[in-house]
């Protein structure tokens, strides 16, 4: 058992401490009754009243998520098929391309993402809105799912796929049967990044949206640029609360699923 | 063919949806500005033979005249370097304490790292408006403390910045480090001690260059995204916070010039291109190391 | 010597039951054909113009070091790998053109490749629900192959809730579920300890003689080859060096590379002079008694020959032996007490070691012969091989 050392303690604690303050603050004030959000004027729940009541922000919440939901299963779907042609095709034509551009995207800063697909919609005539959002977030979120996924493919164990095709099942059978299955939890941990990534998109969201399609984080931005509001705060919170339910559940059940492995593998010893 | 299809797919998607934007942008470029929808000319409209004829280097020869761009470029690029430095100053130990954590703590401590990594970039840096403003809560705490009489001007300026990008990401600095030094094998400090080293001299001759890969990653992992920051500029700095991304942004919004936001565009992925190649060489090493 | 053992029981089976050698027959027609086989990957050459004939019912062991080509040769007759030049014949037919999913030819792999995310009955079953098969024949059908490998209590539960001896016989179940004419087993006991092994070898062999199925084995393990296999090919670097029954490999090997991979052996070199019928006396060290070996090979007068013998065909004794056909006097160098055997380590005038093998055939027995004592060592002109190379 290691003991931490005064120095590691004071580390951890101080460095959690920058992480979490500043969202646990927003959190407090987004309680706060008084409209300047500085000043502590007592506990009320008004600006989350406020935020229901708030038509634009409803609309808006309701673009951003049919745009993650759809663009994230689209990038689920075509980052696993990349994954699985960069890991198990080896060399083909155009290979090299291939795989840059599943990581450039990655290392775009979003400015010049956003500025090269406006430029393409408004050169193809695409009218500015959800579809177009949807594209953009397509394109760089299955680049994401790509690498998580295919990291997973890289210590997939072939022979599963090779067993599948000796006992009779073609290529796509063999995949659907025993790869995807073996895969899905990447593929599912792929799918809620691309989701989370479209849920925060500002920056290519800004050049891709039309008037008609404002997404939460670019309704957001309006309004923060004028400074703190309570519905900001309110909205944080809302938005903080539901990540961090999601993040505790989902650790959660992968360390109740390693007990149980380590459990059968116990047994398993025992059993021999 | 089954396997055509499966690879034509993603790189038909790809290549038109980022390879021909990317080149658009090279185009538009080279282009001139014009009082026209789209606000460039000339367009693929003009015929094959007059677009290539129109094109022409104009664009960034602006870019050198004007050192607005110049002064950008050079302050985005200390911004990135600095706030990399400052955010592994702070991940460092963070990455070592976790990793020198009792067992059954690690998995909890890994989780408190990524929670913040998939909470909204855009809240995160927006909670720190209320915190550092004129009479935000850090001023409030300071002036009741008693260490200063007049509240500390700090949003809006570079400082603000730099905590910005420390702030949002530190995550991408610890993850890659802690993975480095969780690999590490603790007999080795045991090994070094024994051989007659003191903690901080086997803290400087074993750990840091076992850790290096991690490091090398995870300044990478900060700097690159740094360097083409527009959100956080925008909303910490001032206006004398000359970032790329922002002056971009704001050229392309504000000023409409589209051609002269894609030029500043392709200058900044020429920058960029340095260090995601020796990225990519860092990370091609390690996963050899791995073998 | 485990190995020893091994060859013992064989033998002894092979006398029981009728002898099972169609090799021998110039009727029987092969299973498995490889005809001029090479296969290249980039410039590399793993299989290097390889013809062999494997027949029906046979237990086939491919044997060799790693990388010699022997896993390339199972996964060609799976279908996961194409063949250069040449061609594979199964029951007389090319299988080229087959795909892996086509061919009654089923795999058990090295790592056994069991699915993770379905149980044992499902895995045991995955093959016949490929085939269409209707529900009831399947049922009957894995209930058949969990009863054949005692795996009736475990048919619920995951693979990885079983043990690594239990998940070996899974993988043996499923892949012999669609009864294949032809069953490739990839080092399939390479995952289990020695003690596991061992009684899963004769498990292999009961199985295999039960249903009646080919197998063909890769294995490194020359103990393993030895004990399942009904026919040996000792492999290296893309080439069969040796095809043969155990025994045959073992007392009549060709060669002083399968000598020396299979068992233990001492190899003396020297040059031949023949010496009536099929006898040749053997110049190995100057000033030096020739040492006498016979040989139904024939050398010419000066040829260079290696004689190869095993260390259990080999005496030690303190005195020196009357009316032998070979003896030379030797210096105990080291002595190996293995238990039920000891290994001397005799060193020649000429600097040669010698192993010599003797049983400890009592508890506790003095014999007399300790380090840096002067010894004598001999052997029969029938103990050794004489082999050209």
């Amino acid at each position: 058992m290691k003991r931490l050392s005064a120095f590691n303690i004071t580390a951890l604690t101080l460095g959690f401490a920058f992480l979490y303050l500043p969202m646990i603050l927003l959190v407090i004030y987004s309680f706060n009754a008084s409209k300047l959000v500085t000043v502590w004027a007592g506990f009320s729940t008004q600006w989350y009243g406020e935020l229901l009541r708030d038509e634009a922000f409803l609309d808006a919440a309701w673009v951003t998520l049919q745009v993650a939901v759809i663009s994230s299963t689209i990038a689920t779907v075509l980052g696993t098929m990349a994954a699985y042609v960069l890991v198990n095709f080896g060399r083909f034509f155009g290979r090299t391309l291939f795989s840059g551009m599943i990581y450039a995207p990655l290392v775009m800063p979003e400015v010049i993402t956003g500025l090269s697909l406006l430029l393409l919609f408004i050169g193809i005539g695409l009218d500015r809105g959800i579809l177009t959002i949807v594209l953009a977030h397509t394109t760089f979120s299955m680049c994401y799912v790509s690498v998580v996924v295919s990291s997973r493919l890289i210590s997939f164990d072939r022979a599963l796929e090779e067993a599948a095709l000796d006992l009779g099942c073609n290529r796509f059978d063999a995949f659907r049967l025993v790869t995807l299955p073996i895969i899905a939890p990447a593929v599912i941990s792929g799918w809620l990044l691309a989701f989370t990534l479209s849920l925060d998109d500002l920056v290519i969201a800004s050049f891709v949206a039309g008037p008609s399609s404002t997404t939460l984080p670019i309704k957001i931005w309006s309004a923060v640029r004028l400074g703190v509001t309570p519905e900001i705060n309110a909205l944080s919170t809302i938005m903080i609360a539901v990540v961090t339910v999601g993040v505790i559940t989902a650790s959660l059940i992968s360390k109740r699923n390693a007990v149980a492995a380590q459990r059968d593998a116990q047994a398993a010893e025992r059993a021999e | 063919m089954r396997k055509f299809a499966l690879i034509a797919v993603p790189y038909a998607w790809l290549l038109a949806l980022f390879l021909i934007p990317f080149l658009i942008v090279f185009k538009v470029s080279l282009s001139d500005t014009a009082l026209a929808i789209p606000p460039y000319t000339p367009t693929l409209k003009d015929g094959f033979g007059a677009l290539i004829d129109g094109l022409d280097l104009e664009n960034f020869w602006f870019l050198t005249t004007d050192d607005l761009y110049y002064k950008a470029y050079l302050s985005s690029l200390q911004i990135a370097l600095l706030s990399t430095f400052l955010t592994l100053l702070v991940g460092y130990p963070m990455a070592y304490g976790m990793a020198r954590a009792p067992e059954e703590w690690r998995a909890t401590l890994m989780m408190l790292v990524i929670l913040p990594f998939w909470t909204s970039f855009l809240i995160r840096v927006y909670a720190w408006v209320g915190i550092l403003s004129n009479e935000g809560l850090l001023n409030q705490l300071l002036l009741w403390v008693g260490v200063i009489n007049e509240p500390l001007t700090i949003l809006n300026t570079n400082t603000a910045v730099y905590i910005g990008i420390v702030y949002t990401y530190l995550p991408f600095m610890i993850l890659p480090i802690y993975a480095a030094l969780d690999r590490m094998d603790d007999s080795l400090i045991e090994a070094a001690e024994d051989l007659g080293c003191s903690r901080l001299t086997a803290f400087w001759l074993v750990t840091v260059p076992l850790s290096k890969n991690g490091i090398v990653a995870g300044c990478f992992l900060v700097f690159i995204p740094a360097l083409g920051e527009f959100v956080i500029p925008s909303l910490l700095g001032g206006s004398g916070t000359l970032m790329i991304g922002k002056v971009l942004f704001e050229e392309f919004f504000n000023n409409r010039d589209w051609p002269v936001a894609s030029a500043v565009a392709v200058i900044l992925l020429l920058i960029l291109i340095v260090p995601i190649v020796l990225f990519q060489r860092n990370q091609q090493k390690q996963a050899e190391a791995e073998q | 010597m485990p190995l020893l053992d091994a060859l013992d029981l064989k033998e002894q089976s092979n006398v029981s039951s009728p002898v099972f050698a169609p090799w021998d027959d110039p009727n029987e027609k092969p299973l498995i054909r490889f005809e001029n086989v090479t296969k290249r990957f980039g410039t590399f050459t793993a299989i290097d113009d390889l013809t062999i004939d494997i027949y029906a019912q046979e237990f086939f062991a491919l044997l060799g070091p790693s990388g010699c080509g022997k896993t390339t040769m199972m996964r060609m007759l799976a279908g996961f790998e194409t063949v250069t030049e040449g061609r594979i014949l199964l029951s007389g037919s090319d299988i080229a053109q087959v795909a892996p999913n086509q061919r009654a030819v089923n795999m058990m792999f090295q790592s056994y490749a069991l699915f993770p995310h379905l149980s044992v009955w499902d895995n045991i079953a995955f093959g016949l629900r490929r085939d269409k098969m209707p529900k009831d024949q399947i049922e009957a059908r894995v209930a058949e192959m969990l009863k054949l490998t005692r795996l009736e209590k475990f048919a619920r539960r995951k693979p990885h809730q079983i043990s690594g001896g239990q998940r070996q016989r899974v993988a043996l179940a499923r892949s012999l579920a669609k009864a294949p004419k032809l069953l490739l087993l990839d080092e399939p006991l390479g995952a289990l300890d020695k003690k596991l092994r061992q009684e899963t070898q004769f498990e292999l062999m009961d199985i295999q003689e039960g249903t009646g199925t080919t197998f063909v084995i890769v294995t490194h393990d020359q103990e393993e080859a030895m004990t399942v296999a009904s026919r040996v090919a000792v492999m290296d670097e893309g080439r069969i060096i040796q095809v043969a029954t155990p025994a045959n490999i073992y007392e009549t090997p060709n060669s002083v590379y399968v000598a020396d991979f299979i068992g233990d052996v001492n190899i003396i070199s020297g040059t031949t002079k023949p010496a009536g019928a099929d006898r040749y006396h053997i110049d190995w060290a100057p000033n030096q008694a020739p040492i006498v070996a016979t040989s139904q090979n024939s050398f010419s007068e000066g040829q260079t020959c290696h004689l190869a013998i095993r260390p259990e065909k080999i005496t030690i004794a303190k005195d020196k032996p009357e009316d032998t056909e070979n003896a030379v006097q030797g210096k105990v160098l080291d002595i190996a007490y293995l238990g039920n055997l000891s290994t001397y380590h005799v060193e020649l005038p000429g600097g040669q070691v010698i192993k010599a093998q003797t049983a400890n055939t009592r508890r506790i027995s003095n014999r007399g012969i300790t380090w840096e004592d002067p010894v004598w060592i001999r052997w029969n002109a029938t103990a050794g091989v004489l082999l050209e190379q």
